[in-house]
């Protein structure tokens, strides 16, 4: 099966453009962006400013492009590797930092956007977009949700249940599986016997569309065909887009035990940025003082986050107490005592 | 008033929340045409359809999972899952995103939600149907767990559940669904969670259960106090968050307790108590404190069920036990 491909690696489009120039220079910086903060996330790791991080470099097409296609209020519930989706939904950089440093007002975005905090749990949480789109339904609300999961969220039952569910309820989801090749060390060929992942959709009783992951267009595309399916009530697809993650599972991992260097040039070859720099520049869209700019004003808003997110105080150590239920329980009024009365340790 | 048994009670909330509050629906497996295995939701379907009374594929996790997708979006669902022992797989949506959304996203977001779940033996039914694994529950943090045991009870708290901003896991004694009848207002009024009640007064013993252990706990009681004994009986309600107050006031009070539960002896509910018991209640006490349990087995089936769920004659022991100390 091939994927479905609207810009070559070399930048020439195939058909027409899902968007005009202007938007393709918009969503270009936004990938422009979404890589400047997963550089600086690295980076700070490496400093010791952020606790672990889960690149997400050479997606970039896959969750910009996706997210282009849904309405500021659709719902988006995403993993640990989606920074950049998030984002595009409305997520701010700050709450993304502020979460990797350990505090859970990274959890909380803005009031207005509808995106959930990632889930670190491998596959539970696409069942929970598949609640959220029924709600919005049973309200009388045409909003959708898209669940974002990797290939190997597909061997967890939970993929079974929540695929099921969406099918036999109809309901508003699109599901978006980045199949990146790897879940951690374990290569796609040992998560399903199956050729495509798209195959199991069939089961399911949905579409299920293949597209490579790495060209904005073709995703802008078959997500947009996918909401709308879901907006006008005709029910759920699955897509799975052929990408690649370029670093390491997290700065935790060691890439290089299960994957070779050929195999990262290969896919660096066919990098989402790089192709719709081609296309921009073949169409008269680009110059390199505007790309510098962009650069600079991305990197820019990264630090702004930075200093936002370092920023802030550190929650009083009985805070916990007050997270946990809407009024804090017996329970946790007693146990807060307990801790003001001992301390913790330092 | 209408004389119920437990429950029409609470097909009765159910009715209330569904015709008061748009928000509510019912999810689970059989629970519409069918009205349930217990015919708990029975006739609900029928009066407000598929839509508000959703008949699930046979998926727990799935089925939690949706419902707190539901929650987060504005929705008020009530989960039913058919027995304890068919929990466990939903188990990881509970402990992994139930019970820390609100946590995890600082208040922004937060899962409303109640999950219905038949407990307990006694019935002599096959393998999985009677498990008492409440404790696993209550270690649970971010939910609350009550467990009702007369048909007033179970309304009120299962409509005090459903308003409740944070998830409730609202456990059923299977064994009293048709036990008892009793006089339930027709109208909505709610019973406070987290809040322990005195079913009977007396002052030699304190006798703490839950469930279906509260009925054997008066039964015992009852036939003590031929013996002279004095028992009186405190019916917890809520296990999660527990009524710290109301077990010290008892232990201080009578200076002797004893606590029923049909769970495994382990690390369940009945070592909470006696540790509350003992950690603020210590130097009132006259007697050791005895726990009256199941066994650290799986639940026997019919034949000899009957030696690992507490009765009349293992909590009349122990409560002449702590009475000789």
């Amino acid at each position: 099966m091939e994927p479905i491909r609207l810009l070559e690696v070399d930048g020439t489009l195939r058909g027409d453009p899902p968007v005009d120039l202007d938007e393709t220079r918009r969503l270009f910086t936004a990938m422009v962006t979404a890589r400047a903060y997963d550089s600086k996330c690295n980076a700070m790791q490496v400093q010791g400013r952020l606790a672990t991080y889960a690149s997400f470099e050479g997606q970039e097409a896959a969750q910009i492009g996706s997210i282009a296609a849904l309405r500021n209020d659709d719902w988006v519930v995403a993993t640990y590797r989606d920074a950049a989706a998030m984002w595009f939904q409305g997520y701010l950089w700050a709450n993304l930092l502020l979460g990797r440093m350990g505090d859970e007002r990274g959890g909380a975005p803005p009031e207005d956007v509808n995106v959930l905090p990632p889930s670190i749990t491998v596959g539970a949480h696409m069942i929970h977009a598949v609640g959220l789109g029924w709600a919005e339904s049973l309200q009388g609300s045409d909003r959708i949700a898209m669940a974002l999961f990797g290939d190997g969220a597909t061997s967890e039952g939970d993929f079974h249940e929540a695929m099921n569910f969406a099918g036999v309820f109809s309901t508003p989801t699109v599901f978006l599986c980045q199949n990146n090749g790897f879940a951690i060390s374990m290569p796609r060929q040992r998560q399903t016997a199956a050729e495509w992942l798209t195959n199991k959709a069939i089961g399911y009783g949905m579409p299920g569309v293949l597209v490579d992951g790495n060209d904005l267009f073709a995703m802008i595309g078959v997500t947009r065909d996918a909401v709308g399916r879901a907006r006008a009530g005709d029910g759920p697809t699955f897509i799975e887009a052929l990408t690649f993650r370029v670093g390491p599972h997290t700065t935790t991992d060691d890439a290089a035990r299960y994957r070779s260097d050929d195999l990262v040039e290969e896919w660096r070859r066919r990098d989402p940025i790089d192709r719709v720099r081609l296309y921009l520049q073949r169409s008269g869209g680009w110059d390199e003082a505007w790309e510098t700019e962009l650069a600079e004003s991305a990197r820019g808003a990264i630090e702004e986050a930075v200093t936002a997110a370092e920023s802030v105080d550190p929650f009083e150590p009985g805070a916990i107490f007050d997270r946990m239920y809407s009024t804090p329980t017996s329970a946790m009024d007693r146990q807060r005592a307990a801790l003001r009365r001992d301390g913790g340790d330092d | 008033m209408t004389e119920l048994n437990l429950a029409q009670a609470i097909n009765s909330a159910l009715d209330l929340a569904l015709a008061n509050d748009q928000r509510v629906v019912l999810l689970g497996e059989d629970i519409g045409v069918t009205g349930g295995v217990f015919r708990v939701t029975d006739g609900l379907y029928q009066r407000y359809g598929g839509d508000r009374v959703i008949d699930a594929p046979v998926a727990e996790s799935g089925i939690v999972g949706a419902a707190f997708g539901m929650a987060i979006a504005g929705i008020r669902p009530i989960v039913e899952i058919q027995f304890l022992g068919f929990a466990y797989p939903a188990y990881d949506q509970i402990v992994s995103h139930v019970g820390r959304i609100r946590n995890r996203s600082n208040h922004r977001f937060s899962a409303p939600l109640v999950i219905r779940i038949p407990y307990g033996g006694g019935i002599g039914a096959a393998e999985h149907h009677s498990e008492s694994s409440e404790a696993i529950f209550a270690h649970t943090p971010g939910i609350k767990v009550v467990v009702p045991s007369t048909p007033y009870d179970a309304k009120g708290m299962l409509l005090a559940a459903i308003a409740d901003p944070d998830p409730v896991v609202f456990l059923e004694p299977i064994r009293l669904y048709r036990a008892v009848k009793q006089d339930v207002p027709d109208d909505e009024y709610l019973v406070p969670l987290g809040v322990a009640t005195t079913v009977r007064e007396g002052t030699d013993v304190s006798l703490f259960s839950y469930g279906s252990m509260v009925r054997e706990s008066r039964r015992a009681a009852e036939a003590l106090s031929g013996e002279g004994v004095s028992v009186e009986v405190i019916d917890l309600r809520s296990l999660a968050p527990l009524d710290e107050e109301a077990i010290v006031a008892a232990a201080r009070r009578t200076g002797r307790a004893v606590v029923v539960t049909e769970s495994p002896r382990t690390a369940g509910m009945a070592s909470e108590v006696a540790a509350v018991v003992q950690e603020r209640a210590l130097y009132s006490l006259l007697a050791p404190v005895e726990r009256v349990t199941g066994w650290d087995t799986v639940v026997p089936l019919k034949r000899t069920e009957h030696h690992h769920v507490p009765g009349l004659k293992r909590i009349s022991a122990a409560v002449r036990r702590v009475m000789e100390a």
